[in-house]
C-alpha cells in the first residue's frame, strides 16, 4: 500500500485513521465506525498579544457529520475554526494553550502542512488563486507530491464540488471567468483535491446570494457522508438548516453545544434563547 | 433544485396518511362492531387507541422541528400548518371511534332496539367524508375537499333524524332506553367524526389554495 | 456685478489658463525634444549607422555598432547582477517581517535611488575597476546594476504587498510552507507588476552616461568578452556632441534619437501590455 501523497511521509494520524490512498483516489470513507468523533477541543485558551480571546472552550467534532459554530460578531467562532487547522500561526503573537486532537492525536505535534492537508478550510470570500480552473483544483495536489493521474483527481474534486458539469469545457481559462458562486465552489473543490479528513468553512456563503447559498448548502449534505465539516456562520437560519449540531459561542465563552434540532426548538441556556429568537443585544 | 428537506416533508406526508388509515379502519370497525354486535372488533378498536395517539405525538414532534430549523416559506409552510391541524383531527376521529367501540360493547348486552336503517348511512357517509378529505389531501383536490364540505349537512340531519325516531322508541318502550341511549351517542360520535372530517378538507383547501375557507360568516374584509 | 464677484471670476479663469499652460508646456516638452531629435538625426540614419564601426578620426561615415553592442551587454550585465538582488530583496522586505532590518533596508534603498549616478560610478571605479587595473565592460555592469538594484527591490516590494492577504491564507490552507506559497501564489500574482518595474529600471539606467564615463569607459572598436572597456550610446553621445567634427554631431543626433527611442518604445509596451490590471482580482 503506498501512499499517493509520497512526500507526506507516514504520519500517525493517517495510518490511524483513513482508508489506503490508492492511486485512483477514493475519497476517504471513515472506516472507524467506533471512532465518532473527528476532532476533539479540550480546555482551549487563545490569546490575541493580551486579548484573552478564548477561555476554556471545549467541543467534539463528530465524524461525518456538520457541526455549526454560531454566535455574534465577535464571540470568537472564526478564531475558534482558525485554530483547528492552525492556521493562526499565520498570524503573530497569537498563542494558543490546551488540546486540539485530530483522530486521537495532538494536532500541535503534528507537521503544520501535513495537518492542513488533512484540515482543510475555505474562506469567507471566495479566493481562488490568479491561474486557470484546471491550476487551482491541481495546486493543492501538486505541492503535495501527488503521483496518481492529475486529471482524474481534479477531474473527481470539481464532481464532489458539483462543478464539474460548468465548467468541463472550460478547465484552462481563468478562475476569474467564473461568478462568485462558481467560484466559491471551486475552492471547494481546490480544498476537497487533497481530500481532506475534515473541511472546515468559514462563513463560505456570507459573499453569495441566496440561489448559490442554496446550491452550497445541498453540497454540504452531499459531502458529508465522505468528510467531516465544521461550518462558521453568522446566518444561524444557515446553521439550522445544514448541521446536525451547533455550538452557540459568546464574548470567547462555548455557551451551549448541543444537536441542532435540540438547540433551536429548546436551547438549554438562556442567552442561547435570546440570541436565537433574536432579543439578544 | 430539490431541497434536502423536501425529504423530511414527504416522511411527514407519510407519518400522517399511515395515521389517518389507521383512523379510517378504527372508524370502520367500531361501526361494524355496533352494526354487527361484533364485541371482538371493538375490543380491536380499543386497542389500536395508543398507535394512534403515538402517531399523533411523532407528527408533532416532526413539526416544530421543521418548523424551527427550516425557514419554510409559502405552500411549504401552508402544508406543514395544515398537516398539523390535520394531526388533531385524526387524532379526535380516533377518539370518537373509541367513544363508539365503547358504546358497542354495551349496545351488545341488550337485544337489537330496531332495525338499523339510517345509522348504517350515517356511518357509510361519514366513512366516505374521512376518505375523501384524505384523498383530497393526498391528490391536492379542492373540488373533493369542498364536496366533502357540502355533504356535512346530511350527516347533521341523519343524526337529527335518528335522535327522533329513537327518542320515540324509548318514550314508547323504557326497556329500550339503554340502548337507544347508546345508539344516540354513537350517530353524535359520527357526526363529531363528520365534523372533523371537513375541518380535514378545509385544511386541504387552506394548504393548496391559500384561502381560509373556516367560518363564512366571519368578515374577512375588516382592513 | 460686485467688484468682488468680478475678481473671484477674474482670478478663477486666469489661474485655470495659467494651470493649463504649464501642463501644455511640460506635454510638449517631450514633443519638442522628439521633433528636435527627428529632424536632426533622421536623416543619418541608415544601415551603415547600426551595423558599422565608426569612422577613423576626421573620415565621414562609418556607424555606432559598437555603441549600440556595447550599451546591450552592459544592460545585460546590470540586468544579471542587479534584477536578481533587487527581486530577491523586495521579496524578504514583503514577506519576512520584522521591524529594524526591513525599516532600515527600506530607508537605504530609497536614499540610494536618490545618490546622483558619477558617485555611482566613483564607487563601481574603486570597487572594480583599480583591482582589475583597467577599465572593463564588467565594471560598467557593475555600476548599472548597484543603481538598479534599489529600485527594483522597492517597486518589487510594493506589487507584493499589493497581492491579497487572501491568497496566501488559500496557499497555506493547501499545506504549503512560506517559501512554496511565496514562490507558486505570490510571485506569479505580482509578476505583472515585477516585471514592469525591471523593464522601466533597465530602460533608465540604459540612458545613464556618468557612471559609464569611468568603468566602461570607451572604445572606437569592437569590445570582445566582458573585460575590456567597450563604447556606448550615451558616453558616445557625449564624446562626439563634444568633438569637434560636424559628422560627429550629426551622429551624436542619430544616436540620441535611437536611444530615446529604445527608452520610449520600452515605456509605452510596457505601459500598454503589462499595466493593463492585475492578474489577481483586486479586493
Amino acid at each position: 500500500m503506498s501512499s499517493a501523497f509520497p512526500l507526506m511521509g507516514n504520519s500517525g494520524v493517517a495510518a490511524a485513521s483513513s482508508t489506503e490512498k490508492t492511486s485512483t483516489h477514493t475519497p476517504a470513507m471513515s472506516t472507524s465506525g467506533a471512532n465518532t468523533l473527528r476532532m476533539k477541543v479540550t480546555k482551549l485558551n487563545f490569546y490575541y498579544g493580551k486579548n484573552h480571546a478564548l477561555h476554556n472552550v471545549s467541543m467534539d467534532v463528530a465524524t461525518n457529520k456538520v457541526t455549526a459554530m454560531i454566535g455574534p460578531s465577535g464571540c470568537g467562532k472564526s478564531t475558534l475554526l482558525r485554530t483547528l487547522n492552525r492556521m493562526h500561526e499565520t498570524l503573530r503573537h497569537t498563542r494558543l494553550e490546551g488540546e486540539i486532537a485530530l483522530d486521537g492525536v495532538n494536532i500541535l505535534t503534528l507537521d503544520v502542512t501535513k495537518l492542513r492537508r488533512m484540515v482543510g478550510m475555505v474562506f469567507q470570500k471566495p479566493n481562488p488563486f490568479p491561474k486557470s480552473i484546471y491550476e487551482n483544483v491541481a495546486y493543492g495536489l501538486k505541492i503535495n507530491g501527488y503521483e496518481g493521474r492529475l486529471d482524474d483527481a481534479v477531474e473527481k474534486s470539481l464532481r464532489r464540488a458539483a462543478l464539474w458539469d460548468e465548467v468541463k469545457d472550460k478547465l484552462h481559462k481563468s478562475a476569474y471567468a467564473l461568478s462568485g458562486g462558481q467560484q466559491q465552489r471551486l475552492c471547494i473543490a481546490r480544498a476537497l483535491a487533497v481530500d481532506p479528513e475534515v473541511l472546515l468553512l468559514d462563513e463560505p456563503c456570507s459573499a453569495l446570494d441566496p440561489v448559490n447559498t442554496a446550491k452550497i448548502e445541498e453540497l454540504l449534505f452531499e459531502l458529508k457522508p465522505s468528510c467531516t465539516l465544521v461550518i462558521v456562520t453568522h446566518n444561524m437560519q444557515q446553521a439550522a438548516r445544514v448541521s446536525d449540531s451547533t455550538a452557540f459561542m459568546l464574548n470567547g465563552d462555548l455557551i451551549e453545544f448541543s444537536p441542532t434540532a435540540h438547540m433551536f426548538t429548546t436551547p438549554s441556556d438562556p442567552r442561547t434563547e435570546a440570541y436565537i429568537t433574536g432579543r439578544f443585544g | 433544485m430539490e431541497r434536502h428537506f423536501e425529504r423530511s416533508l414527504e416522511e411527514l406526508k407519510e407519518r400522517l396518511l399511515w395515521m389517518g388509515s389507521l383512523a379510517e379502519r378504527s372508524l370502520h370497525q367500531a361501526i361494524h362492531a355496533v352494526l354487527d354486535a361484533d364485541e371482538k372488533l371493538a375490543l380491536v378498536v380499543l386497542k389500536e387507541e395508543n398507535a394512534i395517539n403515538e402517531l399523533q405525538i411523532e407528527i408533532d414532534d416532526r413539526v416544530v422541528q421543521l418548523l424551527a430549523l427550516q425557514q419554510l416559506m409559502a405552500a411549504d409552510l401552508r402544508f406543514v400548518l395544515a398537516i398539523a391541524r390535520i394531526n388533531n383531527d385524526l387524532e379526535r376521529i380516533g377518539d370518537q371511534a373509541v367513544n363508539i367501540a365503547h358504546s358497542a360493547t354495551r349496545i351488545v348486552r341488550h337485544p337489537r332496539v330496531k332495525p338499523y336503517v339510517d345509522l348504517p348511512r350515517m356511518g357509510e357517509l361519514a366513512e366516505k367524508m374521512m376518505r375523501d378529505s384524505l384523498d383530497s389531501l393526498v391528490r391536492r383536490d379542492i373540488e373533493l375537499a369542498r364536496s366533502v364540505l357540502s355533504r356535512d349537512d346530511q350527516v347533521d340531519q341523519l343524526r337529527d333524524q335518528i335522535f327522533r325516531e329513537l327518542l320515540t322508541y324509548m318514550m314508547g318502550d323504557s326497556s329500550v332506553v339503554f340502548p337507544a341511549f347508546e345508539l344516540i351517542l354513537v350517530a353524535k360520535n359520527l357526526e363529531r367524526i363528520a365534523d372533523h372530517a371537513t375541518n380535514i378538507a378545509e385544511d386541504v383547501i387552506y394548504m393548496v389554495a391559500g384561502s381560509d375557507v373556516r367560518h363564512p360568516a366571519v368578515d374577512r374584509n375588516t382592513a | 456685478m460686485s467688484l468682488r464677484l468680478i475678481w473671484r471670476k477674474s482670478l478663477n479663469v486666469f489661474m485655470l489658463s495659467l494651470t493649463g499652460f504649464c501642463a501644455l508646456f511640460t506635454v510638449s516638452a517631450l514633443f519638442f525634444i522628439l521633433g528636435y531629435l527627428v529632424w536632426n538625426g533622421g536623416k543619418d540614419l541608415s544601415w551603415n549607422f547600426f551595423t558599422h564601426l565608426p569612422a577613423p578620426v576626421g573620415e565621414e561615415g562609418g556607424g555606432m555598432a559598437n555603441a549600440i553592442v556595447g550599451s546591450l551587454k552592459l544592460l545585460l550585465l546590470a540586468a544579471l547582477f542587479g534584477v536578481p538582488i533587487g527581486l530577491l530583496g523586495g521579496v524578504y522586505l514583503a514577506e519576512f517581517g520584522g521591524k529594524t532590518v526591513p525599516f532600515l533596508v527600506r530607508y537605504t534603498a530609497d536614499l540610494m535611488n536618490g545618490v546622483p549616478s558619477i558617485v555611482m560610478g566613483i564607487f563601481a571605479y574603486a570597487l572594480v575597476v583599480m583591482p582589475m587595473h583597467h577599465f572593463s565592460t564588467f565594471a560598467g555592469g557593475v555600476a548599472l546594476a548597484i543603481m538598479v538594484i534599489p529600485t527594483v527591490l522597492r517597486n518589487t516590494e510594493s506589487f507584493l504587498r499589493d497581492v491579497p492577504r487572501s491568497l496566501r491564507e488559500g496557499s497555506f490552507a493547501l499545506g504549503a510552507n512560506k517559501w512554496r506559497m511565496i514562490a507558486t501564489v505570490v510571485l506569479p500574482a505580482a509578476s505583472r507588476g515585477i516585471l514592469t518595474g525591471v523593464l522601466l529600471a533597465l530602460a533608465r539606467v540604459a540612458g545613464e552616461t556618468a557612471p559609464l564615463l569611468f568603468t566602461a569607459f570607451g572604445n572606437r572598436y569592437w569590445s570582445p568578452g566582458w573585460n575590456q572597456p567597450t563604447a556606448s550610446l550615451p558616453v558616445v553621445i557625449y564624446t562626439y556632441a563634444t568633438g569637434p567634427y560636424e559628422d560627429w554631431h550629426r551622429q551624436a543626433w542619430a544616436a540620441g534619437l535611437v536611444l530615446l527611442g529604445l527608452v520610449l518604445i520600452t515605456n509605452i509596451l510596457v505601459r500598454t501590455f503589462l499595466t493593463s490590471g492585475t492578474a489577481y482580482e483586486r479586493t
